[in-house]
Order: C-alpha cells, then sequence, then structure tokens
C-alpha cells in the first residue's frame, strides 16, 4: 500500500528572483505523529533544499518556528499534521512581519521594542554581593510567573490587528513582560518602562481584542498583561495629580 | 541587501477574516447605537424641559414600531456589550490572595451581582411612584 501524503502549499519568496511572492505545491509523507515542521524539514530534506525557514528545539521551547498554519498563527512544530488531513495545509510566515524570505520574517521590530521595554530587573542601588540574593516569597513569584512564561515566539504579534494596521505599537509580548517585570517584588524599574508603556503607542493603543491571549502557545495571556498595566497606569496618574507628593 | 516583502494589510476589511475579530468590532459596534439612543434620551430631556404638552406628544412619537425596534435594537446592543465585558473582567482586575488568584468566576459575578442590585434599586424608584 503507498503511503499516505499530504499537500502543503508553501509560501515562497526570493526577492533575487520575484518581485512578488508565490504559493509553491508541495507533497510530504503524512504520518500521525508528524507536526508541520516536520513536513517542511522533509520537504527541506528530500524535495527542494532552497526552502527556508526558521526553526530551533522541535519542542515548543525556543519561540523560533512560528509561522501561518491555513491562516492561524502556530508554532510549527507544535501544529499536528492529524489535525489538518487529508486538506491540504497552507503555511506562510508570521502575519504583520515583513518578510525577508519564504517563511523567514524580519523581526528587528519586536527585538527593538523588547530593548525598550527593559525586560530585566532594574534597581535604584544594586547591593553587594556579600549582602547575599535578593529573596522572594512563593506568593510574591507566583504574581508574575504567568507572564515570565513568554518564549518571544512573535506569535500574539501575528494575531494582532493593532500592530498589524499600525507597527508603531509596543505590542502584547512586550508590554506582558514589562509587566512581569513591574510585578517582580525584586524590580524598582517601573517608573523607567512606564515612559515606554504610558505613551499613545504604548498600553493605550490596545483595544482589547484578546486575539493575543488566544493563540498564546504559553497561555502567558498577553492581553490580561496589557489591560492590567493599563489599570497600574491609570492608578499611578491619578495618584501624581491628587497627591500632594505624587505617586511618590 | 534586498527589501524585505510587506505584505499588504486592508484597513477597512481586516476584521472579516477571522470570527474573534468580528465579534470584536461587533462589541465595539454597539457602542455606535448606544451613541444615537443618547442622543435620543437628550432630546427626550430637552422635551421635558418645554413642559407636559411637549413631553407627552414625544413619548406618543416614540411609541410608533419604528422606534419601539430602534430601542429593541439598543437593548440588544447594550446588554451583548455588558455580558462580553463583564466576562473580560477577570483579565482586567487580579486579585490576589498569597499564592492564589480570586477565580475568575467571583470577579465577573461579582459584576453581574452589582447589575443585578442597580437594576432592582432603579426599579424600585421607577416603580415606587
Amino acid at each position: 500500500m503507498a503511503e499516505p501524503s499530504i499537500t502543503l502549499e508553501v509560501f515562497r519568496y526570493r526577492p533575487e528572483i520575484e518581485q512578488e511572492p508565490t504559493f509553491q505545491t508541495y507533497t510530504a509523507p503524512y504520518r500521525e505523529d508528524w507536526v508541520v515542521l516536520d513536513a517542511l524539514n522533509y520537504i527541506k530534506d528530500e524535495v527542494d533544499g532552497s526552502l527556508s525557514y526558521r526553526w530551533s528545539c522541535h519542542m515548543g521551547v525556543c519561540g523560533s518556528c512560528g509561522m501561518m498554519v491555513n491562516g492561524e498563527p502556530k508554532l510549527s512544530c507544535a501544529a499536528f499534521l492529524r489535525d489538518y488531513y487529508p486538506a491540504p495545509i497552507r503555511v506562510e510566515p508570521l502575519a504583520n512581519f515583513p518578510v525577508e524570505r519564504d517563511l523567514v520574517i524580519n523581526m528587528d521590530d519586536f527585538m527593538a521594542k523588547l530593548k525598550d521595554v527593559q525586560p530585566w530587573i532594574i534597581r535604584d542601588q544594586e547591593k553587594p554581593v556579600s549582602e547575599g540574593e535578593y529573596l522572594q516569597s512563593p506568593a510574591e513569584l507566583a504574581s508574575y510567573k504567568q507572564f515570565s512564561m513568554c518564549i518571544n515566539c512573535m506569535l500574539c504579534y501575528a494575531a494582532c490587528p493593532v500592530y498589524g494596521l499600525d507597527s508603531s505599537f509596543v505590542g502584547p509580548a512586550a508590554i506582558a513582560l514589562a509587566q512581569r517585570y513591574n510585578l517582580d517584588s525584586r524590580d524598582q524599574g517601573q517608573d523607567a518602562r512606564q515612559e515606554v508603556l504610558s505613551k499613545h503607542e504604548g498600553v493605550w493603543e490596545c483595544t482589547f481584542v484578546s486575539e493575543c491571549s488566544v493563540v498564546c502557545p504559553k497561555h502567558v495571556d498577553p492581553a490580561a498583561a496589557i489591560q492590567q498595566a493599563k489599570v497600574s497606569g491609570a492608578i499611578d496618574w491619578f495618584k501624581s495629580v491628587l497627591l500632594p507628593r505624587g505617586s511618590q | 541587501m534586498s527589501e524585505p516583502y510587506h505584505r499588504p494589510i486592508s484597513s477597512t476589511t481586516w476584521w472579516l477574516s477571522k470570527r474573534n475579530y468580528v465579534l470584536f468590532m461587533l462589541r465595539e459596534l454597539t457602542s455606535v447605537l448606544i451613541a444615537a439612543f443618547l442622543v435620543v434620551y437628550l432630546i427626550q430631556l430637552a422635551q421635558l424641559a418645554q413642559g407636559a404638552e411637549a413631553y407627552t406628544a414625544f413619548l406618543d412619537r416614540l411609541a410608533s414600531p419604528g422606534w419601539i425596534v430602534f430601542h429593541l435594537l439598543v437593548l440588544i446592543a447594550a446588554l451583548y456589550h455588558t455580558i462580553t465585558f463583564f466576562n473580560l473582567t477577570p483579565k482586567i482586575i487580579v486579585v490576589r490572595r498569597g499564592e492564589e488568584s480570586v477565580p475568575p468566576v467571583l470577579i465577573a459575578g461579582s459584576h453581574y451581582a452589582a447589575w443585578l442590585v442597580t437594576s432592582v434599586v432603579i426599579m424600585w424608584i421607577v416603580l415606587r411612584s
């Protein structure tokens, strides 16, 4: 009996030979335990070595292999062929990002935004190592842990229509990570991050479509992080206006 | 190096591409009906200021089938917006108790409870006279 196969319609863009992208149809073996990334690896190894895409861990940790699978942002290592078979699968680069080649997007904008929100622990004054570590209780850890699960896969940016229409929006993952550090009991950098979050392109650009949270493979719930950042930003503003010594 | 390719996105029809986007736009568009209702309501208040005769005449006009349909649509829009937004409140309000958070159903539930209490109080004020 012939091995069952599945059809993949893959977005191709080779800037040195074409002005506009095209779709190329490939056939790959269908196996029940294969994911879209396995099929792409088969195509690259056996059919067409010129196909370009990013991947690394094949286990939903590295965040490299995000693609549009039938129009939905997915980690291609977590999108099983069996969920689409026998229909053909359309594979495109992550939406809302410029395409460098085939399924490879340009992520410079995201990397810049990630840096802008300073997603690391900021201290007014670092204490010397001799004084020991910064201690944290399980309750303090629990307050931000969910937002710390982000793997920077950018699926949320591909799902966000606000980012699609106006790429100046700081966006879901970067804001969720800013909120993750703002909620960290060891951190003192909220004011520094507020400059980025409170401008128009920060949290207020979000219209709460919530699709970022729907597609997040790590259940970070960036939509919740953004709304919570709006609340704390608004409270800070009221404090600064109403209290004699501001929010200090 | 060659320029990256920018895929076009339609600023007017993007929301038709996904069911969740359509539901989001429906929630946003309910505001248009509610704004229209508020304009009618402002006119109603202006008529009240004109005196009893003008006000009664205005209420008679509102009793026509067209206006009843309009108010029904406004009611549906207001309910849709309220319910979908109340269901989202656990994402916005997180009350932490040690390592646990107050369950989302209690956060949303407290909004529904406050809605019910407010409605009963208003109903009492209206029906009292």
